[in-house]
């Protein structure tokens, strides 16, 4: 072997799809016993990168080298034996099996019939005093939290013998508390000698984590630097990233007035085991304000969004523009103007199976342009569905396309776009640029502003603290479902508001 | 163009079923040492015969009505499996009614008709009103639900007065007079009438596409079929889909008798056609809850019925047929799997393209 061979090499990689070059002449090489970052926006094909380094595609060119030796990788399983892992944005962990339980799953250590659970206690513990990846290994995984279960992934991944570790956008679900947690990680095991490779849009994280940055746009890598001999910027390397400046979601003068368009009131939403998952929460949105959301997800953010669109029962008083609408239901809210993104657009906010053009119905199915009377309006929302494409940027060959041939960016689009039409007076935006570009990101935020300046109030729910700062008039903080502090945007910063949400701070 | 590749791709599924299937079947036929062809030719033969034409288009219209009543719970992912109990009650009063009744044509029609319609609706509301208040299953209460209705209807027929003896040992409703039955009209060559209610069939089946594809109503419900999480959050309120979507239902298969009722046995004896209502399962499978699709699964399934009575005659048991009809439920299911999976990376694949070439040209 090869001992100043780079623990991972890629040359000339290219993959086309039809119709589509995802990656073009791919170079990168990669330290052993380094952080390696990969950097680029949406769609500038990180993802198929990612894909072909853990063998789940293969090139159409190019060559792989795994510390030295040229390598084809056919499957997953190959890359886990060459000591390839993968710890994937989403968490793919049972609920209801222990720790233990599934970092042994598909791994089990065997005697003879029967699982060998003592051995593979003893191995997983001496991995996690040497890698200090501590977790609690009797405890069921529905008890843990984020963190927690992102450290479950890596011993997974590092129980199966991986020396290279892939991490996709390991940050996206974690506060800057938890984010501080798995650098110092990172950090251990690569002083164990482990490689990492860190995927992520985050420049400021990846400035203060890697060793060497590789930034990709359009397919192609298009610059490689070590921040620690030539200094760079997140600011230089976001211009490497998109070809120009960075936009900012801040807004400018305020446009907060007197009238109150949604009054909330002592709000509480119980489950079906009897838990307050929205506990005695009050709030007023003004129109033309921005009220964000901070939280960490699963504090009650989805909940207080069904509430207010009558999904869930609830208890308290909802006042929609001085009325009360705690009875009405779902269809008549939505016809008097409360417009929705939901944070699962795939679940809340689409049919997939369904042309673009019914798609901009959802929702607004019993008023113009989508229906006369009781009838559907084809031709009309077909033309308003045309406007909107036009308008919001919506990348497609045309409107009768079904929803899940689009790319999340663009059903995105498409939603904020259907949203915004038919004059809303509240807009309630859960996660508004989620999965979007930088240049989308950027004409949503627009949008958003120009709206809330004619006098929309929306609630903003966002797990991008950048985003909840920039663009909210105030911000409340959810804790397990109460409202803990409120908290000024201008003075407030992204590691105040961590603290709050994890409830280190009150 | 687009249509034509539209129409082409929406036949590709049901021709590559019918292959599958007759492969399917002959591999079997085989294996019983049976000659394929003469099996084949002996079921297009008699089958293509005008008197057989007739007979099929006649049960096609029975197939069809239960087919579709079936399709419109599918759409929104509500199992009606109930379609046979419902029938069969909705039919019984129908004939009950209509046998009572001395009225002109253009009225004692309607009414038996609608009598038909809501007795059966009722009963397949029996079934929604358990989904909706206490979660039940529909699929197990329509099931259930079959068996009360059979137990129902040999109740009344042979203990009460609704039943008379029309026969030597026959019990059954009273006839319908000939003023409430309906007239149909002679196939051209036979002497088989053909059912004037193949035209209620027709205007039920333009129906269903109107009120799928162009009402509101429509919209809300093949929104609760695509993702009912999605229909809830644009203000679909679920257990009133639910409700409706089950007594329209039921409805339709009230209709599912009178073909028969109004066009040949003029009465309801414990002898009546049994069964229709699983038929329309299959066939709205075969037909993708489509309405073209299920005329054309309708008669192909007639075809087959009739045809395989020749079958006995060639020395093969007219049970293949049911073989065959079996596969080709299967075949129809995996050959639109397959053709759907196609669908969506063909139109993946147009968006890429679109958007490269887009780019380029920008």
């Amino acid at each position: 072997m090869n001992e100043t061979a780079a623990a991972l090499a890629l040359t000339g990689i290219w993959k086309r799809f039809p119709g589509v070059i995802a990656n073009s002449d791919v170079n990168l090489s990669v330290d052993a016993g380094s952080i390696h970052a990969v950097v680029g926006e949406n769609g500038a094909g990180k993802s198929t990168l990612m894909k072909i380094l853990y063998g789940m595609q293969k090139p159409d060119e190019g060559t792989i080298q795994v510390s030295g030796v040229p390598t084809q990788l056919n499957s997953p399983s190959e890359a886990i034996e060459l000591g390839i892992g993968m710890v994937h944005q989403h968490f793919m962990l049972a609920e209801n099996f222990t720790v233990l339980e599934n970092i042994i799953l598909g791994n089990e250590p065997k005697h003879g019939m029967s699982l060998d659970l003592s051995t593979a206690r003893a191995r997983l513990s001496e991995l996690a005093t040497k890698y200090s990846l501590q977790v609690p290994f009797d405890e069921y995984v529905s008890e843990l939290g984020v963190g927690d279960r992102q450290r479950i992934e890596i011993l997974k991944v590092l129980f199966r013998g991986a020396r290279i570790l892939i991490l996709d956008e390991p940050t996206a679900v974690l506060v800057p508390q938890e984010v501080d947690e798995l650098f110092s990680a990172l950090r251990d095991l690569k002083s164990e000698g482990i490689t990492i490779i860190f995927i992520s849009h985050k420049l400021d994280e990846v400035l203060a984590i890697a060793d060497q940055i590789t930034v990709m746009r359009a397919g192609t890598t298009v610059a490689s630097v070590n921040p620690k001999q030539t200094p760079v910027t997140a600011g230089e390397l976001a211009e490497l990233m998109v070809g120009s400046e960075l936009p900012t979601p801040e807004t400018s003068e305020n446009t907060v007035t007197e009238k109150v368009v949604l009054r909330v009131t002592d709000l509480t939403v119980t489950n079906r085991d009897g838990k307050h998952v929205v506990d005695d929460v009050s709030f007023t949105i003004h129109s033309g304000e921005i009220l964000g959301i901070a939280g960490i997800e699963g504090n009650g953010q989805a909940e207080i969004v069904d509430a207010i669109l009558g999904i869930v029962p609830t208890t308290g008083a909802i006042e929609f523009l001085e009325t009360d609408v705690a009875s009405w239901p779902t269809r008549k809210r939505r016809e008097n103007g409360i417009a929705v993104i939901p944070e699962d657009r795939t679940r809340q906010g689409l049919l997939l199976e369904a042309p673009l053009w019914e798609n901009r119905m959802l929702g607004h199915q019993t008023s113009a342009p989508n229906a006369r009377g009781f009838l559907l309006d084809p031709a009309g929302a077909k033309r308003d569905t045309a406007r909107i494409v036009k308008e919001f940027d919506v990348r497609t060959p045309n409107i009768e396309v079904h929803a899940s041939a689009l790319s999340g960016g663009n059903q995105q689009k498409l939603i904020v776009g259907r949203e915004m039409s038919g004059n809303p007076k509240l807009l309630i935006a859960s996660h508004p640029t989620r999965g979007v570009d930088v240049g989308a990101q950027a004409a949503i935020w627009d949008h958003l502003r120009t709206a809330r300046a004619a006098g929309l109030a929306v609630l903003l729910i966002s797990a991008d603290l950048d985003e909840l700062i920039g663009l909210s008039d105030s911000i409340a903080v959810l804790l397990r479902g109460k409202i803990v502090t409120t908290v000024d945007p201008h003075t407030v910063t992204p590691a105040v508001l961590g603290s709050a949400m994890t409830g280190a701070s009150a | 163009m687009n249509y034509l590749r539209r129409a082409g791709s929406s036949l590709v599924a049901p021709l590559l079923a019918l292959v599958l299937a007759m492969a399917v079947t002959s591999i079997i036929l085989v294996a019983f040492g049976s000659d394929v062809g003469t099996v084949f030719q002996q079921m297009w033969f008699y089958g293509s015969q005008a008197s057989s034409i007739a007979l099929i288009l006649n049960l096609a219209t029975t197939y069809y009505l239960s087919a579709i009543a079936v399709a419109i719970g599918f759409k929104m992912n509500l199992f009606n499996i109930g379609v046979n109990g419902q029938y069969l009650l909705g039919g019984m009063a129908a004939a009950a009614v209509a046998g009572h009744l001395s009225l002109p044509g253009y009225l004692a029609i309607p009414i038996t008709m609608l009598v038909a319609i809501v007795v059966a609706a009722l009963w397949a509301g029996i079934a929604g009103w358990l989904k909706v208040s206490r979660g039940v299953s529909e699929v197990i209460s329509t099931i259930m639900l079959n068996f009360i209705a059979l137990g129902i209807i040999s109740y009344t027929i042979i203990r009460t007065n609704i039943g008379e003896e029309i026969a030597v040992n026959v019990r059954g409703t009273r006839k319908i007079p000939t003023s409430g039955q309906m007239p149909g009209f002679t196939f051209p060559n036979s002497d088989t009438q053909v059912y004037g209610f193949i035209f209620i069939a027709l205007f039920v089946g333009i129906g269903y596409w109107f009120i799928l594809n162009r009402t509101r109503f429509g919209y809300d419900l093949r929104a609760s079929g695509m993702s009912p999480s999605a229909a809830v959050a644009s203000g679909v309120d679920s257990k009133k889909m639910i409700a409706i979507t089950m007594l329209i239902s039921g409805g339709i298969a009230g209709l599912v008798a009178l073909p028969d009722l109004l066009g040949s046995s003029h009465t309801y004896t414990l002898n009546f056609p049994n069964g229709y209502g699983f038929t329309g399962i299959a066939i709205a499978l075969i037909g993708r809850n489509n309405p073209l699709g299920i005329a054309f699964g309708a008669l192909l399934w007639a075809f087959l019925d009739v045809s395989s009575q020749q079958l006995d005659l060639v020395g093969v048991p007219q049970e293949i047929v049911t073989i065959l009809q079996g596969v080709t439920v299967l075949a129809v299911v995996i050959a639109y799997e397959i053709v759907r999976r196609n669908k969506v990376k063909a139109q993946q694949r147009d968006v890429g393209l679109a958007l490269a070439t887009q780019e380029a040209g920008a």
